[in-house]
């Protein structure tokens, strides 16, 4: 186990150095993009006097060194500073969305892994076979569609073409949540994105979980396994998926990190208010402190779900959690 | 036991094999590889099959499960196992016999046991799957197994993982899987191939032992004639999946009939003089009170050895005795500690980044696995020209010519080989382009790292003869790193000992090889078998006899 612990501080020394220097090179981009946020903000109209103003208000008259190093110096405490656009505090303009994006990451997650192991299991159960076929060419042709055209389709097909005599569709195609919504309408409302993002990330783990397993396979202890008369469905679950874990398990948490910070365009397909929205926005905008807010976010979710998959890969490995 | 009731008597037939073909395949096609074989075992006996690699033993003794690997089918003849036709039998039913009523132990225990689940698991996996007794009291019964089979701490040794247990344990714990529901038959493929000649011995005893006591029948393949012979009462030899000849053990050995089993007995009689020290004439090369480490972890403490002028040195020792390390170290891959390698009394560099290249030239490699040691996208022109061309600066018609002499020398017809893709070759083929490589360079030391021990026992002679051969006309120094004292009788001069990174004795072959021994040299020399069929016998009771007397040989694994 002290092993695990050793891995963990490591990681998480090692991720603050990239929560730093991915901080410093958003910072950089966001330097190098023409216009600032005053420009931005007044856009055409704007007279000479009034962006200089702006800009004052807001510090951008500062160097950017100056401006960097007031930015880390708060971060370190938390404190993420005000949003340009509509001076209020970022940490509370993110946590709602911030919410939001995970609920809807952690829903889709919850319908994809479970599916995803499952039908590979099965998949690599009866390889070569018509249903092995079958889920391949689905699950290819699903992730081959892009997700705004796989969220549309859904739209027709789960929400505009079931409005009954009532009105109201089998699933709302705009998913227009706010704080007060409860779980089971919340639930309701997300179906058509949660299942859009199941569609688009279940190819990856379950292509993985297959792969992994059926790569076992040929291994002398299924061989083994085998020749003591053990059933093919024990074999496959005991003696070759304990094995494949730590592929699978790697696959299964850039897809979840993919969840979190890739689903901007489903956001926008299904109005959803989830982070990625806000992060177009404020990069249109320049608005410095809420793009480094949402960046650190993203990066801090790679950093812990790539943890987590490297723990989950030791715990799995008898070698590595009880060396010799 | 419930199922010893039905065992039947010692003597009837147990297993019957008649006219088993059996196909591999080879890409869209099937190509027989097994031709109409005949197997007859009665139960309590041991038969033993043995044959060259690509002979067909593995694939029959798994046919005896009704198992045919993937890429093979057993495409004719009848499998009767007591009173079943296997052939014809469902899936089921064929799954219920394996584990239950036949059993199987591989080559390799390290890699046929599951890395993820503890023994123990895996011993009462099949008892408790195949409703022959509860987990308990299988754990129960594996504890006794263990004690039986020898196995050290045998309450608490099932509770670790594979990884946690050595090679020679492993084996004997898979042999009590195997024997964990009292099977009527064990197919035993290769069990004790992989092990160190003095792990072997405890082996291949506990596996005698548990046999006898169970009565059970047992098929034992094996590429070792002089290992089958402690074992079966009957042989089989084999060869391209035709039957050679079958004998009791005792018949084939002293009477022969075929001319290919007459030279799988004469296999381990090549051996040539050795030769003595050149006199005024300093060593090619020195090791000198070498230590050595990975990372913070000593391997090496004190190495010294010379090898003088168209001389072999032999390095023996078990598995981890740090003889490849040595090696290492000689050709500056791993920078020693301390000491120092010295070549024709000059200190070469320790790490070979610094070494120029004509003295990276004169010492040259040959690798256990000629498989893994050719690059299998290029082609044998490029691997034996490389060097040629790197070193000597050879191109065009002087390196083509270079390249057709050196397969010449190494026996193999240059037209034909020239163009050819290495994985085209036979493993015998490949190690002499291995050889090829190394003379290309034309050096003056080549490091041999068990080149013999992934051949079959006949193809590693014929290498073994060429190696000689090439000494004799380039007056080559060879260090030859080996298990195998077969091989050190055949082309040593002198022979340098190694245990636990020490060098633990050397000298000239023939001093070696006559007592007195130090202890750990004596227990190597006497594990290796002899063609004797009572030679274990007589060892195991020597043994006891030498431990009443208080001298204790025993292998750090068991």
């Amino acid at each position: 186990m002290d092993r695990v612990f050793i891995t963990i501080a490591q990681r998480l020394g090692l991720g603050v150095v990239t929560l730093f220097v991915v901080s410093l090179i958003i910072a950089g981009m966001l330097e190098t993009l023409p216009g600032d946020f005053c420009q931005a903000f007044y856009g055409q109209q704007a007279t000479e006097k009034t962006v200089a103003e702006c800009r004052q208000r807001n510090h951008l008259d500062e160097s950017f060194i100056v401006r960097y190093g007031i930015w880390v110096k708060d971060a370190v405490q938390f404190d993420f500073g005000e949003s340009l656009s509509n001076k209020r505090d970022v940490a509370q303009v993110i946590g709602v969305r911030l919410e939001n994006t995970l609920f809807l990451a952690g829903f889709a997650a919850a319908i994809s892994v479970p599916l995803s192991l499952f039908l590979g299991i099965l998949a690599a159960l009866y390889r070569y076979s018509w249903y092995d076929r079958l889920v391949n060419v689905f699950t290819l042709t699903s992730i081959s569609f892009p997700e705004f055209f796989v969220a549309y389709i859904l739209i027709l097909w789960l929400s505009i073409s079931t409005i009954g005599a009532d009105g109201t569709p089998l699933f709302p195609n705009m998913a227009m949540v706010n704080v007060d919504t409860p779980f089971w309408t919340r639930a309701h409302m997300m179906f058509l994105p949660a299942l859009t993002l199941t569609l688009v990330v279940v190819a990856h783990m379950m292509r993985m979980t297959r792969a992994a397993i059926i790569n076992l396979l040929a291994s002398p202890y299924i061989e083994m396994a085998r020749l003591k008369g053990i059933s093919n469905s024990r074999i496959i679950v005991k003696h070759a998926l304990p094995n494949a874990l730590a592929p699978i398990v790697n696959v299964i948490a850039l897809n979840l990190a993919y969840l979190i910070v890739g689903v901007v365009i489903v956001e926008v397909v299904l109005s959803y208010p989830g982070l990625g929205k806000i992060l177009v926005d404020a990069v249109k905008f320049r608005d410095f402190p809420l793009v480094q807010a949402s960046v650190m976010i993203f990066a801090a979710t790679y950093v812990l779900l790539n943890l987590t998959a490297d723990i989950v890969t030791i715990v799995s490995n008898p070698r590595l959690l009880h060396p010799r | 036991m419930s199922n010893q009731a039905n065992r039947g008597a010692k003597g009837d037939i147990l297993l019957e094999i008649k006219g088993l073909k059996i196909e591999g395949r080879a890409d869209e096609d099937w190509i027989e590889i097994v031709h109409g074989v005949d197997v007859t075992l009665k139960r309590g006996e041991v038969l033993g099959l043995i044959g060259e690699s690509g002979a067909g033993k593995s694939t029959i003794g798994l046919a005896a499960m009704g198992y045919a690997r993937d890429g093979c089918r057993l495409s004719g003849g009848e499998i009767w196992f007591d009173g079943l036709e296997l052939r014809g039998a469902s899936d089921e039913q064929r799954r219920k016999l394996r584990g239950h009523r036949i059993a199987y132990v591989a080559q390799s225990a390290a890699a046929s046991f599951n890395p993820a689940h503890k023994l123990i698991d895996q011993y009462c996996e099949g008892p408790v799957q195949h409703g022959v007794m509860s987990r308990d009291k299988a754990e129960k019964d594996a504890k006794d197994l263990f004690r039986r089979l020898r196995l050290p701490n045998p309450d608490t040794i099932g509770y670790r993982y594979p990884h946690q247990v050595s090679g020679g344990q492993l084996q004997r714990a898979m042999t009590a899987m195997a024997m964990a529901c009292r099977p009527d038959l064990i197919v035993f493929d290769e069990p004790t191939t992989a092990l160190d000649v003095t792990t072997q011995i405890e082996v291949l005893a506990a596996i005698r032992d548990i046999v006898e006591q169970f009565n059970t029948a047992a098929i034992y393949i094996t590429h070792d004639l002089a290992v089958v012979a402690q074992m079966a009462d009957t042989i089989k030899v084999l060869r391209h999946g035709h039957t050679v000849e079958e004998r009791d053990t005792r018949t084939l050995l002293s009477k022969p009939q075929e001319q290919y089993t007459t030279d799988l007995l004469a296999v381990r009689s090549y051996a040539r003089e050795e030769r003595q020290r050149p006199e005024n004439e300093g060593p090619v090369l020195q090791v000198r009170g070498v230590d050595a480490s990975y990372g913070t972890v000593p391997v090496l403490f004190n190495v010294s050895f010379d090898v003088y002028k168209k001389r072999t040195v032999a390095v023996v020792g078990e598995s981890g005795s740090g003889k490849s390390t040595t090696a290492r170290v000689i050709t500056g891959l791993l920078p020693p500690r301390k000491g120092e390698v010295l070549y024709k009394g000059q200190a070469l560099p320790v790490d070979y980044r610094a070494r120029s290249k004509d003295q990276l030239r004169k010492m040259q490699m040959i690798y256990q696995m000629p498989d893994t040691a050719l690059n299998p996208k290029s082609r044998i022109r490029d691997v034996i020209g490389r060097p040629a061309s790197f070193y000597l600066g050879l191109s065009g018609k002087a390196l083509e010519a270079r390249v057709k002499d050196l397969l010449r020398l190494v026996e193999l017809e240059p037209d034909q080989y020239y163009n050819r893709l290495t994985t085209e070759l036979s493993g015998g083929q490949k190690q002499r382009i291995c050889i090829a490589r190394a003379l290309a360079a034309e050096p003056e030391v080549i490091i041999c790292d068990e080149v013999t021990s992934a051949l079959d026992q006949l193809v590693a002679e014929e290498i073994l003869k060429l190696l000689q051969r090439m000494q004799d006309e380039f007056d080559l120094s060879y260090m030859f790193i080996t298990h195998d004292l077969a091989t050190v009788r055949a082309i040593s001069d002198e022979v340098v000992v190694m245990q636990n990174g020490k060098v633990v004795e050397s000298g000239p072959k023939g001093e070696m090889f006559t007592p007195p021994h130090h202890d750990y040299t004596d227990l190597l020399l006497s594990s290796v078998p002899e063609m004797d069929p009572d030679w274990l016998d007589h060892l195991l009771a020597e043994r006891e006899e030498m431990a009443r007397q208080g001298r204790v040989l025993k292998a750090a694994d068991n």
